[in-house]
């Protein structure tokens, strides 16, 4: 199973329910939780992305396991605009085939449904816990979803001493080659 | 305001009648896009339901007061909650009873034509797929042409008309709905027929329907004559009852023509396509009424709402049997085709008898438009 904040049991529920129940969950997450919605209604995939396209809410993916959808997703503000700050900036047509690694802060689900080859992948979340299975002397690429949260993992990682920190802007939106899935 | 139930029957007669309807279809965008209720004099509003969750305030303007309002969306939940919301509100409005779904699935019976010793002609019309049956009477007697899968539809009928379905017919093998001929033919003991070159795969026992077999009906004897036709599918075939009425199957249509493809081999069945619609119908009689097994437009529908017209009219209505040049009609059947049905390949399938899906799989293979026909 994936990671998520909150589970939420719809199985057995016709349309509206699974929606109805997924928008009042929501409530209760904060910006950049995860939502796992289980649900066995066929049609709750089409219109769940819908709902969090129109919502502003990202659908990241569903996946089905015996007869059941799964469906993730991720709690976003439409009204929250931080500017990046981080200077060291690269766009994302030209990260590949530098030498170096590129960082994936996003959420492990968001990470499983697709990212760049070789990327490695530390949610934001857990970047200070883990900062040190990370290589000072090679370029790091940090990236992730539009750019704010691979932001504030590069001036992280600058304030822990990287000096040969990227952030990649603008981000997994606006990439164009191959994803690589774990699921 | 009391939210009222409306069935698929109550607008299926909307439909027939060219009522007036204002439908707010709930469903999302993508689907109403794909498919919806097709009517006339029908308007429409489509906003999906999750987006009405925090009230409906903001739609209230749009709805009209002054004609029927029906709430429709996939199976019902969303339209019964969105129903209520508006009934709330002050507004009157009704809800389609089993949604979208039992849209697909209803069928309405008119009579088309009349036989000689009482017999009669009836048109099953299947409004939300497109999908015309048709069941020909005579002398306690009954066959069956392209019967969709609600085999009781058409077993309760005859019941009531107090006859004995002896043979059913598919004119070829179908890609875009499941046949309900064969269960019909198991559970009634009638005959079943099916065109030999459409059933190589086929996991069943049935009679062949070959070119120039006839087939009588009632002690007076009607006739069914049989006509081989391809281009849809290399098997499809046709069928003249009583001299007088043609029934196309999906070769041809009122508005449009049948599309080669659906069995995979479009530049293939081109060229028999061309010479059934150009040479084998051109020797037939100009005043047989033909009678297809779909439409794809509701502007097919005649004022009565039957879907029927004379072989002579077509001739110079349809555009399909009007293109002069050879390589201009391998154009439009080849290339210019609409989307394939949903499921098709798995429908064939259905159809072979290769697999038997249960009756939830099967709806849901069949959801979604009518689309076998190139205009």
């Amino acid at each position: 199973m994936l990671k998520a904040d909150i589970q939420l049991d719809t199985k057995g529920l016709a349309c509206p329910m699974p929606i109805v129940k997924t928008k009042k969950a929501m409530e209760g997450l904060v910006d950049g939780e995860v939502l796992e919605v289980q649900a066995t209604d066929k049609g709750s995939k089409a219109d769940l992305a819908a709902w969090a396209g129109n919502i502003g809410h990202q659908y990241i993916g569903t996946i089905e396991e015996n007869e059941i959808l799964y469906h993730y997703i991720r709690k976003c503000s439409k009204d929250i605009n931080v500017e990046e700050t981080f200077e060291n900036t690269i766009s994302i047509e030209e990260i590949t085939g530098r030498s170096g690694v590129i960082l994936d802060v996003r959420e492990e689900v968001e990470y499983a449904f697709g990212h760049i080859e070789g990327a490695i992948s530390i949610p934001m979340g857990e970047l200070d816990a883990r900062i040190k299975e990370l290589d000072m002397d090679k370029e790091i690429y940090v990236i992730c979803r539009t750019g704010k949260r691979s932001d504030m993992a590069a001036h992280k990682l600058a304030n822990a001493g990287f000096n040969k920190v990227y952030n990649v802007l603008p981000g997994m939106t606006a990439w164009k080659g191959e994803l690589t899935k774990n699921i | 305001m009391t939210v009222n139930t409306c069935t698929a029957a109550d607008v299926a007669r909307k439909v027939i009648e060219k009522k007036e309807l204002f439908i707010l279809d709930v469903r999302n965008e993508d689907a109403f896009e794909d498919w919806k209720i097709e009517g006339q004099k029908f308007e429409y509003l489509n906003i999906p339901y999750f987006e009405l969750l925090d009230g409906v305030e903001e739609i209230l303007p749009k709805i009209p007061t002054d004609k029927d309002v029906l709430i429709v969306c996939a199976k019902e939940g969303s339209s019964i909650m969105i129903a209520e919301m508006l009934s709330v509100e002050g507004l009157d409005v009704c809800y389609l009873a089993g949604g979208m779904k039992s849209w697909s699935m209803y069928l309405e019976p008119i009579k088309v034509g009349e036989l000689p010793n009482g017999g009669e002609l009836y048109q099953f019309i299947r409004l939300g797929k497109g999908c015309l049956s048709y069941m020909v009477i005579s002398e306690g007697e009954a066959a069956l042409i392209d019967a969709v899968r609600f085999t009781e539809v058409f077993t309760n009928f005859a019941h009531e008309k107090g006859v004995e379905i002896k043979h059913v017919f598919d004119t070829h093998l179908h890609a875009d709905h499941i046949s309900g001929g064969r269960a019909i033919a198991t559970a009634t003991g009638a005959k079943y027929y099916l065109p030999k070159a459409d059933a190589i795969e086929v996991v069943f026992e049935y009679t062949e329907l070959a070119d120039g077999l006839t087939v009588q009906l009632g002690s007076s004897k009607i006739d069914v004559g049989v006509l081989y036709s391809p281009g849809h599918t290399i098997g499809s075939t046709s069928l003249v009852i009583d001299g007088k009425y043609l029934f196309t199957g999906d070769i041809l249509f009122i508005d449009s023509i049948g599309r080669p493809d659906l069995a995979g081999l479009a530049e293939d069945w081109v060229g028999d396509l061309r010479e059934t619609l150009y040479r084998r119908y051109r020797e037939l009689a100009e005043d047989l009424i033909v009678h297809p097994s779909h439409f794809m437009k509701i502007d097919e529908l005649n004022e009565d709402g039957t879907v029927a017209k004379r072989l002579g009219d077509l001739f110079v209505e349809n555009y399909g049997l009007n293109i002069k040049d050879e390589e201009e009609f391998r154009t439009l059947v080849t290339e210019n085709l609409p989307p394939q049905p949903n499921a098709y390949q798995e429908i064939r399938r259905v159809n072979m008898g290769e697999i038997t899906p249960d009756n939830e799989a099967q709806t849901e293979m069949e959801i979604g438009p009518n689309r076998c026909a190139v205009r």
